[in-house]
């Protein structure tokens, strides 16, 4: 009986949370895409801000990350493709793995790590300080006011962060190509064009704004859920991290099964 | 806007109830934190409220600006009821309103400047350069001129607390709320705290009601008195009847008589000392 109820309890929760998810992204969208033509202000400088905390300030590490990924990926590719005798596809293997995958999955996991905890942070710090209470009583509503923003800079972002680092890691490939596996810079991209069709990039790219999307609003959520006294602050952004990650890798499986079962045979 | 601001130089004192609370019940939880709560605040009236931790002063201010929900009675505010109007209306109506917070709650990542000029920006159309002299205007109102490119970490509690003013009154509310105003400051930046409290009261003929366990400074800016007692009101009377007040509830608090379980037959720390305790009548 205890086991039945804590599995009853635990799948209200979780369908609680998810929907909680789905009213602040609902609620930001409508923020960004709707009210600003009903002649409200989107708030774009606050977005721009956000924009540059979430997208370029990132720029360094996901280059970095992705630049050794695409290195990791052409060593473990030619381990096996060596006995093949086939260590042209190494450019292949990286391209596809890149944009399809790790290039999505390890900016989304960067952005947990930046963004996402900030968003928790910033929230919560400002929910225990009595700051959310008082944007109300200014009749500006948190959603509109802080959620919005970030949500519009993590679906911009996101892509173009994503892409960047699809590339760094072609290039990582493409530096253990060059030196161990007898391609040219020019003819390691070459086959990487060659291997690639505009679909891998673009699922990637929805893929990344799916992420976007699951980063803002766990972010936002938990930072709402801060209880009281700052030590709540930390556990939310602990929370924030965790969840993000776990949401990031149930959607992606999602998305990749989706893109499996539709992609033209 | 400055039309606007000379009208308010010397309004005719309005008159009418500026808030009508009837049998508000709140809760907390499962908890029932306000019991059937009733009174009436007149356009231009200081109200205080009184009580002490866990009385429910602070659950009635929260639900009388809208952040907490009741669970029965209604909030009248200016003749409208708050709890039956759409999200737009109570916006229209939250933008009559000041509320001062505990702590400031001022934004973090904004200047004091920013921070008053924020509901200006957001909710009206005027331009910067009017913007940046209303800023001007409200902080040298309580006290602050020339610290509009301060953070708020860099300020101290009693100018925390007069900055969350200037934001609170930067809409020329009608309706202006605190909480606690001199809580956790000296007495000095305290009593300063609480003549800007009077003055803005002679100045504006604003409507204000003020929670507070601060006893001193309740009787220096009350009009009338509100003793919340766990969740039940105890006295609703002007400042000078409270004073004379017989109730027994009403004369522990106002002559800090501690709970009686507090002091249990076998006082230990009375034991260590050997002393009597200091005679409180």
């Amino acid at each position: 009986m205890a086991f039945t109820q804590a599995v009853g309890e635990g799948t209200i929760n979780g369908l609680a949370y998810v929907g909680g998810l789905a009213r602040l992204t609902g609620g930001a969208a409508r923020a960004v895409f709707i009210e600003p033509f009903r002649g409200r202000r989107l708030r774009l400088s606050r977005a721009v801000h956000q924009a540059m905390g979430v997208g370029v300030a990132a720029l360094p590490i996901i280059s970095l990350i992705s630049f050794f990924v695409g290195t990791i990926l052409a060593l473990q590719g030619a381990y096996e493709l060596r006995r093949l005798g086939a260590m042209q596809l190494v450019a292949s293997a990286v391209a596809i793995s890149m944009t399809r995958e790790l290039g999505p999955l390890m900016t989304a996991i960067v952005v947990i790590g930046r963004s996402g905890s900030a968003f928790a942070a910033e929230i919560g710090t400002m929910k225990v300080n009595e700051e959310i209470d008082a944007l109300e009583t200014m009749a500006l509503e948190p959603i509109h006011f802080l959620v919005a923003p970030k949500f519009l800079a993590m679906i911009l972002m996101m892509p173009c962060l994503t892409t960047w680092s699809d590339f760094m890691g072609v290039c990582g490939g493409g530096f253990f190509g060059v030196t161990n596996a007898g391609f040219t810079w020019n003819t390691y991209f070459h086959a990487t064009l060659n291997a690639l069709v505009l679909r891998d990039i673009i699922t990637g790219l929805i893929k990344s704004v799916m992420f976007g999307l699951v980063i803002t609003a766990v972010g936002c959520q938990e930072g709402f859920a801060t209880g009281l006294g700052s030590e709540e602050v930390g556990r939310s952004t602990t929370a924030a991290v965790v969840k993000s990650i776990f949401l990031v890798i149930a959607v992606d499986l999602v998305f990749t099964a989706i893109f499996y079962f539709t992609a033209p045979r | 806007m400055f039309g606007n601001g000379k009208k308010r130089e010397r309004p005719a004192p309005p008159t009418g109830p500026a808030i009508v609370v009837r049998n508000l019940r709140v809760n907390y939880g499962e908890r029932e934190i306000l019991h059937d709560i009733s009174f009436e605040v007149q356009a231009g009236e200081t109200m205080v409220i009184l009580g002490g931790s866990g009385s429910g002063k602070s659950t009635l201010l929260r639900t009388l600006v809208g952040l907490e929900r009741p669970v029965g009675g209604e909030i009248w505010i200016q003749g409208r009821n708050f709890a039956a109007m759409s999200e737009d209306e109570r916006d229209q109506l939250r933008k009559k309103m000041g509320m001062s917070f505990q702590g400031g709650a001022l934004f973090g990542s904004m200047t004091v400047g920013e921070n008053v000029a924020l509901p200006l920006r957001e909710h009206t159309p005027l331009d910067e350069s009017t913007i940046e002299i209303m800023v001007r205007l409200k902080l040298d109102q309580v006290g602050l001129s020339g610290f509009e490119n301060y953070m708020p970490a860099q300020l101290s509690g009693g100018m925390k607390k007069r900055a969350a003013i200037a934001r609170a009154l930067a809409m020329d509310p009608e309706i202006l709320f605190f909480d606690e105003p001199s809580a956790g400051l000296d007495p000095i930046i305290a009593a300063g705290i609480d003549d800007l409290i009077v003055k803005l009261k002679k100045a504006f003929h604003m409507t204000m009601v003020v929670v507070t366990h601060e006893l001193a400074s309740a009787f220096l800016i009350a009009d009338r008195m509100i003793l919340l007692d766990k969740g039940n009101i105890v006295a609703n009377s002007p400042p000078a009847e409270l004073r004379e007040s017989r109730q027994p509830r009403v004369r522990q608090f106002l002559d800090r008589i501690p709970e009686p379980e507090l002091t249990g037959e076998i006082d230990y720390l009375q034991m260590l000392t050997g002393e009597n305790p200091p005679n409180r009548q």
